[in-house]
C-alpha cells in the first residue's frame, strides 16, 4: 500500500456503472437527409418556422467539416451510419435486470429508490410518483408566470417565444455540432421567467425524470426577462446510460437587463471501458448572452463522464456592467479526453468575468483548458480574472492550458493564473499519518482542490458532486 | 512502548540511518539531538511510515505490534503521532474537517462512537484556548497561509486532540518565539502521563528547559553517538556539536590527544 498503488488503482478503476444491456429500439432508418429532418419535424407536429430553421441548419451543416482544432482524438464519425430519431426505448422489467454494481453506486450517492429505477432504465410509470410532484411544482411556477417545460411543449404552447429567442445566441450556423443539433434536435428544456420574477426554486431536469430520454441531440433555451432570476440544474450525479455514442447538445441562455441566470451541470455519461470503447462523445455548445445592462450569467460544471468532452460554456457580455462567470471541474481517467473551457466576450462597459477551472487527470486521461478572453473596443474598464489549475495523478496523464487573450481596449484588465501540480505525496502522507485511509486522504485533497468550484453549486448539488468525486475515485486503495 | 532495534534506513537508495537502538517506556520523555542532516527527521518519518524511507535492517516494536509492517494510517490509529518539522498545506480542506476526520478515524479504530460536530467543537475549542489559537484557524484550509508558529501550534493541537500513545515531535520548537515555545511545552506537558511516551527531536537545549526529558540521545551521521540524562543536553548547548567529532576521534587508538 503506497501512493503509487493509490494512483495506479485510481487510474485503472473500472467505470462502476458501465453496464450495458441490449435494448430493443424502434428507430428511423440510418442516415441524415432533408427527408429525415422533415420526418422529425412532422412527427413532432412542429410549426413551419421550425422546419425551415432545421432545414437551413442542415444545408449549412452539409457544407461543413468536423472541426479538428480541439486536442481530442477519435476515430472518424460516420454521420450517415446513425439514426436521428429514436422512439421511446423499451424499458427493463425491474431492478433485478440491472447491474448490481450500478445499484450500489446509486445507493452510495443516496439516490431515492424510485429514481434509481428510472435512471437505470426500468419501466417506472406505475410506481413513480414524480409525475404528481412535477405537476404540483408546475402549478406553483405557473402562478408566477414561469414557463418550464419540454422544448416540444414550448413549440406548441409558446411558439412566439421560441421563435423570438431560438438561435439568437447560438445561430444554426455557429459550428459543426451546433448546426447538426439545430437540424435534428429531439427535445430538451425551455424556461421563461417573466419580468421581475425571482424563480423560487432550483429548476432541475430532475423533475422531468420521465422525459429524460431526450439524450442525444438536446436543445435547451432559457430566458430571464428584465430583473428576473433563475437557477437551473442540468443532469444529475447519478450515472447515465445511453446507447447513443454521439451527443451534441446546444444550450442558449438569454439574460435581459438586471436579470441573472445560474446554470449548473453535473455530467456523468459513460466514459467507456479502460480503452475508451463504447464511451460517449459529448460535443456541446453552451452560450449565454447578457443582453441587457447589469445582467449576470454564471456557469458551473462538474464533468466526470464521457469518453470525449468538448464543451465551452461562454458568455457574451453585451450589456454594460454585466457579469459572466465560469466555474469548472473536469475529471479525466483511463483514456478519457476533455477539451473544455470558456469564452468571455466583453462588449459592454465595465463588464466583468471570472473563470475558475480545475482539471484532474489520471491514468492516460487528457485534460485541456481552452479559454478565450476577448475585450472589444467599446468595453471600457472590462475586467477578467482567470485561474486554471491542473492536478495530475500518475505519470501518464496530461494537462494542457490554451489561454487566448484578445484585448482591444486599453482600459481593460485581464489577469491569468495557472498552475499544474502532481497530487502531493506529502499531502497524502500527512493525512494518512493522522489516521485517514488512503482513499479518504485522496478524496479530501481532491475535494479541497475543487472547493472554489463546488461552493458555487447549489447546496444539495454540491454535496452530491462531492460524493460523486469520491465514488469516482473509489477503489483508489486496496 | 517503543522498542527500536538496529534500525537501518535508506532514502532513495542512500543509507541514512546505520543501526539505531532506542527503548522508550510508558511515561518517559526522550530527547534526540543532533546537527542538521544527522538523520533526525529520517528517523521520525521512518517511524511514521513515510513512503520511500526504506528500512533495510532492524525491527521496531510498538506496543507489542510490528510497526514496520503497518501502513501509516494504521500506525496513527494505534496511537503513533508525528508532529511534522514541515507541516503540509492542504488547500481547500478546512482544518476543522481534517481534525474531525482524523479523530474519528482513531475513535472508530478504538471501537468508540464517532464524535458529532457539537461534541467535537467543544473538545477542539477547549484546546484552541489553551494553545492561544484563534477559532478562525478551524475554518481556514489546513496549514495554508499559516505563519510558521501557527503551523507548529496546529501540530500540537492535532496531537492534543488525538491524544496519542507515542508522540514524536520533530523540531516543533524551531522558529517559535519564547512565548509560543512555552505554550507548546505546556501542551506537551499536559499530555505526559504514565501511559504515554514522547520522543522530542530538537536542535536546541531551549525546549528541554520546559519539557524535562528523562533521556537524551545524540544522533550524528545516522548513529546514536551518546546517550545520557538531561545534563547531556546542557553540555551540547554549552559546547556545540563540534566536540562530538573530536570526541569520537578519541576512540581511535593512538590519537588520544584531548583531555
Ligand atoms: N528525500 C531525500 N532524498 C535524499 N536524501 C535525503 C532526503 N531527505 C533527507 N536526505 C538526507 O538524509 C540525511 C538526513 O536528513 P534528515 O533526516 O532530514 O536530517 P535532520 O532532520 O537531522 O536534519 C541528510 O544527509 C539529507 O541530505
Ligand atoms: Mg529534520
Amino acid at each position: 500500500m503506497n501512493e503509487n498503488t493509490t494512483v495506479r488503482d485510481a487510474v485503472e478503476q473500472e467505470y462502476r456503472w458501465g453496464f450495458v444491456t441490449p435494448i430493443e429500439q424502434d428507430t428511423f432508418s440510418k442516415g441524415l437527409s432533408e427527408e429525415v429532418v422533415r420526418m422529425i419535424s412532422a412527427k413532432k407536429q412542429e410549426p413551419d418556422f421550425m422546419l425551415e430553421w432545421r432545414l437551413a441548419a442542415l444545408r449549412h451543416w452539409l457544407k461543413q467539416t468536423e472541426p479538428n482544432w480541439a486536442s481530442v482524438h477519435h476515430p472518424p464519425i460516420d454521420y450517415q451510419d446513425m439514426s436521428y430519431f429514436s422512439a421511446p426505448k423499451k424499458a427493463l422489467k425491474d431492478l433485478s435486470e440491472v447491474d448490481p454494481e450500478l445499484l450500489r453506486t446509486y445507493e452510495k450517492l443516496g439516490i431515492p429508490l424510485a429514481e434509481r429505477e428510472a435512471l437505470a432504465g426500468v419501466a417506472v410509470d406505475a410506481v413513480f410518483d414524480s409525475v404528481s410532484v412535477a405537476t404540483t411544482f408546475k402549478d406553483k411556477l405557473a402562478s408566477l408566470g414561469i414557463i418550464f417545460c419540454s422544448f416540444s411543449e414550448a413549440l406548441r404552447e409558446h411558439p412566439e417565444l421560441v421563435r423570438q429567442y431560438l438561435g439568437s445566441v447560438v445561430p444554426h450556423t455557429d459550428n459543426f455540432f451546433a448546426s447538426l443539433n439545430s437540424a435534428v434536435f429531439s427535445d430538451g428544456s425551455f424556461v421563461y421567467v417573466p419580468k421581475g420574477v425571482r424563480c423560487p426554486m432550483e429548476l432541475s431536469t430532475y423533475f422531468r425524470i420521465n422525459a429524460r430520454s431526450t439524450g442525444q441531440f438536446e436543445r435547451t433555451l432559457i430566458i430571464a426577462d428584465e430583473g428576473a432570476h433563475v437557477s437551473y440544474l442540468e443532469g444529475c450525479t447519478a450515472p447515465m446510460r445511453d446507447e447513443n455514442q454521439l451527443h451534441a447538445a446546444v444550450v442558449e441562455l438569454i439574460a435581459l437587463k438586471d436579470a441573472s441566470i445560474k446554470y449548473s451541470t453535473v455530467q456523468n455519461w459513460y466514459p467507456g471501458d479502460k480503452q475508451g470503447r463504447g464511451g460517449i462523445y459529448n460535443f456541446v455548445t453552451k452560450r449565454g448572452e447578457c443582453r441587457g445592462d447589469n445582467a449576470h450569467i454564471s456557469w458551473t460544471q462538474v464533468e466526470t463522464g464521457s469518453a470525449i468532452t468538448w464543451k465551452y460554456p461562454s458568455c457574451i457580455l453585451r450589456g454594460d456592467n454585466s457579469v459572466g462567470e465560469f466555474y469548472s471541474v473536469a475529471v479525466t481517467r483511463n483514456v478519457q479526453q476533455a477539451d473544455t473551457g470558456t469564452k468571455m466576450i466583453h462588449i459592454g462597459k465595465n463588464t466583468r468575468s471570472t473563470v475558475i477551472s480545475k482539471g484532474i487527470s489520471a491514468g492516460h486521461g487528457s485534460n485541456a483548458y481552452r479559454g478565450l478572453i476577448k475585450v472589444l473596443p467599446g468595453a471600457d474598464h472590462a475586467r477578467n480574472y482567470t485561474q486554471c489549475d491542473s492536478l495530475l495523478m500518475g505519470a501518464e496523464c496530461a494537462a494542457h492550458t490554451f489561454p487566448y487573450i484578445e484585448v482591444r481596449n486599453p482600459t481593460a484588465q485581464v489577469e491569468h493564473e495557472a498552475s499544474t501540480g502532481k497530487i502531493g505525496e506529502d499531502q497524502l502522507f500527512y493525512l494518512k499519518s493522522r489516521g485517514l485511509s488512503g482513499e479518504d486522504a485522496l478524496n479530501m485533497i481532491v475535494n479541497g482542490f475543487c472547493k472554489e468550484v463546488f461552493k458555487n453549486l447549489p447546496m444539495e448539488f454540491a454535496v452530491e458532486a462531492q460524493k460523486l468525486l469520491s465514488v469516482s475515485l473509489e477503489g483508489a486503495i486496496g | 512502548m517503543l522498542y527500536i532495534k538496529n534500525l537501518h534506513v535508506a532514502v532513495e537508495g542512500k543509507p541514512i540511518l546505520h543501526g539505531i537502538d532506542l527503548y522508550l517506556r510508558g511515561g518517559e520523555v526522550h530527547a534526540i539531538m543532533g546537527p542538521n542532516g544527522s538523520g533526525k527527521s529520517t528517523l521520525a518519518l521512518a517511524l511514521a511510515g513515510r513512503e520511500g524511507y526504506d528500512v533495510t535492517e532492524g525491527s521496531v516494536n510498538f506496543m507489542g505490534l510490528n510497526l514496520l509492517t503497518m501502513a501509516p494510517e494504521q500506525r496513527a490509529r494505534e496511537g503513533l503521532f508525528l508532529a511534522f518539522q514541515y507541516p503540509v498545506e492542504v488547500p481547500g480542506v478546512a482544518n476543522v474537517q481534517f481534525l474531525k476526520s482524523a479523530l474519528n478515524a482513531r475513535r472508530v479504530h478504538q471501537g468508540l462512537p464517532e464524535l458529532d460536530a457539537m461534541d467535537f467543537l467543544a473538545l477542539v475549542k477547549e484546546q484552541l484556548l489553551q494553545l492561544g489559537l484563534d477559532e478562525s484557524l478551524l475554518y481556514r484550509s489546513v496549514n495554508e497561509g499559516f505563519s510558521g508558529g501557527e503551523k507548529k501550534r496546529n501540530e500540537i493541537l492535532q496531537m492534543l486532540i488525538l491524544a496519542p500513545a507515542l508522540a514524536i515531535l520533530d523540531e516543533t520548537d524551531s522558529g517559535l518565539d519564547i512565548d509560543a515555545l512555552k505554550i507548546v511545552a505546556a501542551g506537551v506537558n499536559r499530555l505526559r502521563d504514565p501511559q504515554r511516551a514522547i520522543l522530542l527531536i530538537t536542535h536546541y537545549q531551549r525546549l528541554l528547559d520546559y519539557i524535562r526529558p528523562d533521556h537524551v540521545h545524540v544522533l550524528d551521521h545516522g548513529r546514536i553517538v551518546r546517550s545520557g540524562g538531561p545534563e547531556l543536553a546542557q553540555k551540547l548547548e554549552a559546547q556545540g556539536y563540534g566536540w562530538l567529532d573530536d570526541d569520537l576521534q578519541q576512540t581511535i587508538p593512538g590519537e588520544e590527544t584531548r583531555p
